[in-house]
Formats: C-alpha cells, structure tokens, sequence
C-alpha cells in the first residue's frame, strides 16, 4: 500500500476507465475522489455503482458533470438527471438486480466465471443469457465483473491498508475491493496499525494499493 | 380510515414472534408503526442491517446510519451489520421470513409487476427480484386501483419482476390469496362488499362461500 494525494491518486485514472465505486445511495462513497475525478474531468467513464444517488452527491455529481458514458447499476430512480441522460441515449445504463450486481462482482474478486441465481429466471433480465438447469431447478448465468479501478471508502484504515468499515457504509465497498486491477481507498479515520484488531479487519491490506492522505 | 393505514394493519397481522421481514418502499414501509410491542420482529434494511429502529430524534442521526433511501434510521439493541453479498445472501437464500412489497399489477396467478414501466419509468428493479426469488413469503401491498384502473390483472401487461408467484396481496379493498394457482378472495375490507370487490378486479376472483371481513 502507497499513500498518495487525491489529486495524484485520480491523475492516475485515464479518460474512459471502467470504475467500481462503493456505497449505496452515497452513503459510503469515496466522496473526495469523486469531487477529484470532477475537478479533473475525466470522461467517458464506465461506471459500476449500485445507484446514481441524487444529484450533487456521490456518483451523482459524474453526472452532474457529463462524465459517465456506461454504467451498471441496479436503480437510477432517485437521480432524474441519470434517468435523462439515459433516455436521450448520452448513458448506455445496464440495470441489474441488486443481489445479482454484487454477486457478479464477488465472482470477479474471487477468481469466478459467474454464477448462477435463480434471481430474473423468467423475466426481461433473462434476454441473452445461458439458462442452466441445476438439479431440476431454472438459474441464470451471471458472468463476472471488474473494473479497472475501485473507489472505496472506508471508517477506519491503518498504516498499511488494513480497513473496517461503519454500519449501512459498508455496503459494496469490502465486495469492490476485491474486484479491480487497482483499488483506492478514502477513509474517515486513518489509524495506527493495531488499533484495528485482526478479527474486525474487514479488508486485509495487501487487497489495498492507494490510501488517500489527509489534508 | 385511510386506505394505506388499511393495508399497512392488515400485512403486519400477517408477521410472527422471530420472523426476518424486508419491507420495501412506500406502503410497506408503514407495517412496522402497526407491529404490537410485544413482538419480536427483525426488520432488515437491505443495505446492511438487521435491526432497524425508528428515525432518531432530532439532531441524532449518522450519515453510516440510513435505509436503502438513504435516509436516517436507528439500530436497535441486537443488530447486526453486513455488506452486500451477505444482505443479498440473506434474502436470495431464503432466510427472510416475509418480504413485503408494492405492485403496479398482480395477475391471476399471483405474478408480479413493480419495477417498470416500458417508455415511461425505468428506475431499475434494485432488490425486488432477488426479494421475490428468494424470500419464504412474499406480500404485496397496494391500492387495489389507480385512476379508477384494476391492479388486479388477468395477465401482467408490464415486465414481470419474478416467475415465482406471490402468496398474498393486500389491498385497501381485499385480502387475495392464490391457492391451487388461482386468485381467490380470501377477506374483504371494512365496509367493502364482496360486488364492490369484483366490480374494480379485471382478474377473475374465486370466492369462497364465506368471506370474512378483515380485522385490523
């Protein structure tokens, strides 16, 4: 793990990375990095988010800013802004059900194909994809997902990356972590190591490749 | 008595002792305020949490504290915290109890539509697929009628949330079950005739020769 700057940790985003970002609604989301990827306008982004939140926080601020060209997600309804961008053809949205997003995600963290749920058997969700009978019973395959980079946002981080997290704040940030060539995380309290005892370190360090700094 | 007030009493007589309930947005939200105290239910908020409680008081929320709106909520003694997979585990596995949601349209074979509208509202479907795969039981509750329109459809006209058909829908108007496959009035609401039950249902209702008058 590096300690780095915010501006530097985004510098190394180029324009139309694929990006995870962790929280659900914006509550537990790497808000610095994302006023960062603003102020340096990176475009074209491919965004995997559970949301688009609202307008003015979170990832909604990307759309805010005409940065987002691809997302999958699983509900755009509190941002009228996605929901326009997405009907006037600017976004291409992916909508997911939610239990199936995270899955994929784990998958790709964890060195799977996909997996296979039950989930969206039967409805439109279904359109396109291998459906694979497992003891009598209908699933679909759902294939893997990563992204170039993970924005994540952690309570506590130690001096070497280990991080736990705060409450609904963890939501898919420990998931994401997992999933992405390079994962960068924003905590609200940098602690030394230790204080984070073993068996509530939620995010072992070494998944950990940026710690953004203070200040 | 309002007609959410109605269906919000009805559905928490449905809950017992222990159960795991996931309530969805709008209606289903009230079940928790008719719950009786001596019950011990556990509400999961499918960002991450067993053990909802009520909004704070004032000046007392956190910002790592809030239901999948994101607004505050409150944890009571006895939650527990998790991340996504494990909330998604929770209800996709079958361990939540009674799932309650809202409808657009319920068919005659207790199929569910509530997540789109094609052209016109495409919020994404968030956990409601995975909450009707999944869940032991899963409730509808919803007005009986918009704009003077059935609910209550032959056949689903818009996108299906599921293949798996519901046990219970719960209106401000009637309780409808579906056993044998087929919707079957079970209760009607106060006040409510059985005619007046059919005269805003497009789907065709079995009525059993007795039908009891909601209690709640």
């Amino acid at each position: 793990m590096k300690a780095i700057s915010v501006e530097e940790a985004v510098a190394m985003i180029p324009a139309g990375a694929s990006i995870m970002v962790g929280g659900f609604m914006s509550v537990g989301t790497p808000e610095r990095l994302l006023d960062e990827v603003v102020r340096q306008q990176k475009t074209g982004l491919t965004l995997i988010c559970n949301d688009a939140a609202i307008p003015g926080k979170g990832v909604g601020k990307l759309f805010d800013a005409a940065l987002v060209s691809r997302m999958i997600a699983t509900h755009i309804g509190l941002n009228p802004k996605a929901q326009q961008q997405m009907l006037a053809k600017q976004v291409d949205i992916d909508l997911v059900p939610q239990g199936t997003f995270v899955e994929r995600i784990r998958a790709g963290g964890c060195g799977l194909g996909g997996v296979l749920t039950p989930t969206g058997v039967g409805t439109l969700v279904a359109e396109g994809k291998r459906q694979i009978e497992v003891d009598g019973k209908p699933f679909l395959l759902e294939t893997a997902l990563r992204a170039q980079f993970a924005l994540v946002h952690a309570f506590l981080a130690d001096y070497l990356g280990n991080l736990a997290y705060a409450l609904t704040s963890r939501n898919f940030n420990p998931i994401m972590a997992m999933a992405a060539d390079t994962v960068i995380v924003t905590a609200e309290n940098i602690v030394p190591v230790g204080v984070i005892a073993p068996d509530h370190v939620v995010t072992p360090a070494p998944l950990v490749d940026f710690l953004i700094t203070n200040g | 008595m309002d007609p959410q007030v109605i269906i919000a009493r009805r559905v928490a007589k449905e809950l017992k002792n222990g159960d795991l309930v996931n309530l969805g947005i709008g209606i289903p939200t009230l079940v928790a305020h008719y719950v009786p105290s001596d019950l011990k239910v556990f509400f999961q908020s499918e960002n991450g949490l067993i053990g909802t409680g009520p909004i704070p008081e004032q000046g007392m929320a956190h910002p790592t504290l809030t239901d999948a709106g994101g607004r505050p909520i409150s944890a009571l003694p006895g939650a527990s915290a998790f991340d996504s997979a494990m909330s998604f585990g929770l209800i996709r596995g079958g361990h939540v109890d009674v799932t309650v949601l809202g409808g657009l349209q319920v068919d005659a074979h207790g199929l569910l539509a509530n997540w789109m509208i094609p052209g016109k509202m495409v919020p994404g479907m968030g956990g409601a697929m995975d909450l009707v795969s999944g869940a032991k039981r899963v409730i509808v509750a919803m007005q009986h009628a918009a704009k003077g329109k059935s609910k209550i459809v032959a056949k689903c006209t818009l996108p299906l949330t599921s293949a798996r058909p519901v046990n219970l829908v719960v209106t401000d108007m009637a309780v409808i079950g579906f056993p044998d496959g087929k919707a079957t009035l079970l209760e009607t609401a106060p006040g409510i005739s059985i005619g007046e039950v059919m005269a805003v249902t497009d789907a065709e209702l079995v009525v059993p020769d007795i039908v009891p008058e909601m209690k709640i």
